[in-house]
């Protein structure tokens, strides 16, 4: 064991200037984004940027390449950072919770655990199994991917940090408030038997545990790539439908077309079934609201699109009845669009 | 020697899958893989968080994909005893 302890001050060193040397690299680049672009297009290709063309144009290379930096910068720390929590953890945190406190809790911890949704089924019986009220489970299930660092950080590239902030509040208050709801609906009879009749035998093991940093950092890197590698085509055309309605539409024409007292349920009818996410969703939205759309309608619209998906249902299908299925959704889109009308109200 | 990978499939499943491929014929082992996806034998293994690594019927690797140089390693400590 000492050749590990020799080894180790020079490793940290080696990684602490890698972080470092990638800091600078990011803080260059981002600084860097405008006068490049400028330059690339106004002085070596020679477009004019006081055109309403050339303006457009470069708007949106520095707008797809300050999102995508961002991105790159806010994944890699977030994922880092939630590599010592782990759904393991969290369940432990939830046990014997009560509701209502449980709940907030659940949807705290929905947003800071790392969870794929392709687990959310595992998830699921290892929570309810283990005692974790349904509310509570259903909580945490609605928060993680609703509250996700893509909406955070696309809503903060787009509208600034007062708006990104208040859809987290938004969010929690959402899964905290629906789980609570359901739970208070006495829904267990719509749970498949089997889940409560599953033992689980053996330790569960907590993946958090056991990692180096270079592993973390790994992880962090990995998570960049499979995200960005992800969503890019929905970025782009989020961006490119944004910029139709950004050239086509009429200023104010939502404004007097659609700001109807039905506009936030509408805008939920429509979200709920798109199957998207927030990278795609998020430029729509910016392009509605600068044509009118209320801030409420629109946030709820994105809400719709990334809380609730098609195939994470038809995954829960394989421990929820229909009936319980169809309610989480209910309960769901009425939060949500409870919170479009108040957002409406006060903003 | 037993080899499973636990997953309903996703993209991380398969990179787990690939990499465990790739340690195994470094390794020069010859084992089959096999892949869970069934939810219930998943859980049943005491894993929440998927994709998981499993080696004669012992939780090695939860919820990340490893390396195939780790996986490697992992495999190589259970030969040996």
């Amino acid at each position: 064991m000492t050749a590990p302890a020799i080894e180790r001050p020079r490793a940290a060193l080696r990684r602490a200037a890698g972080l470092a040397a990638a800091a600078v690299v990011w803080v260059a680049l981002y600084q860097l984004n405008l006068p490049f672009w400028t330059w690339l297009l106004g002085d070596l290709i020679g477009v004019d940027l006081h055109s309403q063309v050339g303006d457009s144009v470069l708007f949106f290379v520095y707008d797809t390449t300050k999102i995508l930096l961002l991105l790159a910068g806010i994944i890699f720390a977030i994922t880092v950072l939630r590599s010592f929590m782990s759904v393991e953890r969290t369940r432990a945190l939830l046990g014997g919770r009560r509701e209502g406190v449980g709940n907030a809790a659940a949807a705290g911890l929905g947003v800071v655990t790392p969870f794929c949704s392709c687990s959310a089924v595992p998830a699921f019986i290892g929570f309810v199994a283990a005692g974790v009220p349904l509310g509570i489970t259903l909580s945490f299930l609605i928060a993680s991917p609703l509250v996700n660092e893509v909406a955070v950080v696309m809503l903060y590239g787009l509208f600034g940090w007062q708006i990104a902030l208040l859809y987290v509040v938004a969010g929690l208050v959402i899964a905290t408030a629906a789980g609570y709801i359901l739970g208070r609906l006495k829904l267990e009879r719509w749970v498949e038997p089997f889940v409560f009749e599953t033992r689980l035998h053996g330790q569960l093991i907590d993946p958090a545990q056991g990692l180096t940093w270079d592993d973390r950092i790994q992880m962090g890197r990995e998570e960049v790539i499979t995200i960005i590698r992800k969503i890019w085509p929905y970025l782009l055309v989020g961006i490119g439908l944004g910029a139709v309605i950004h050239g086509w539409v009429p200023t104010d024409w939502f404004a007097t077309h659609a700001d109807g007292p039905l506009g936030v349920p509408i805008a939920v009818g429509i979200g709920v079934p798109l199957y998207s996410n927030a990278a795609g969703v998020a430029p729509l939205v910016e392009a509605l609201h600068d044509k009118g759309l209320p801030m409420g309608t629109v946030l709820a619209f994105m809400m719709s699109v990334v809380a609730l998906s098609l195939p994470e249902m038809i995954l829960l299908r394989r421990v929820l009845k229909p009936r319980l299925i169809a309610t989480f959704v209910g309960v769901v889109a009425t939060s949500i669009i409870a919170i479009g009308y108040l957002f409406n109200l006060i903003l | 020697m037993d080899v499973k990978i636990l997953g309903s499939g996703c993209r991380n499943c398969q990179n787990l899958e690939a990499n465990t491929t790739q340690a195994l014929h470094d390794l020069g082992i010859d084992a089959a893989i096999d892949h869970v996806r069934d939810e219930i034998e998943i859980i049943g293994y005491g894993v929440m968080s998927t994709p998981a690594l499993v080696i004669d019927d012992e939780v090695v690797v939860s919820g990340r994909v490893p390396s195939p140089d780790q996986v490697r390693t992992l495999i190589a400590a259970r030969t040996a005893s």
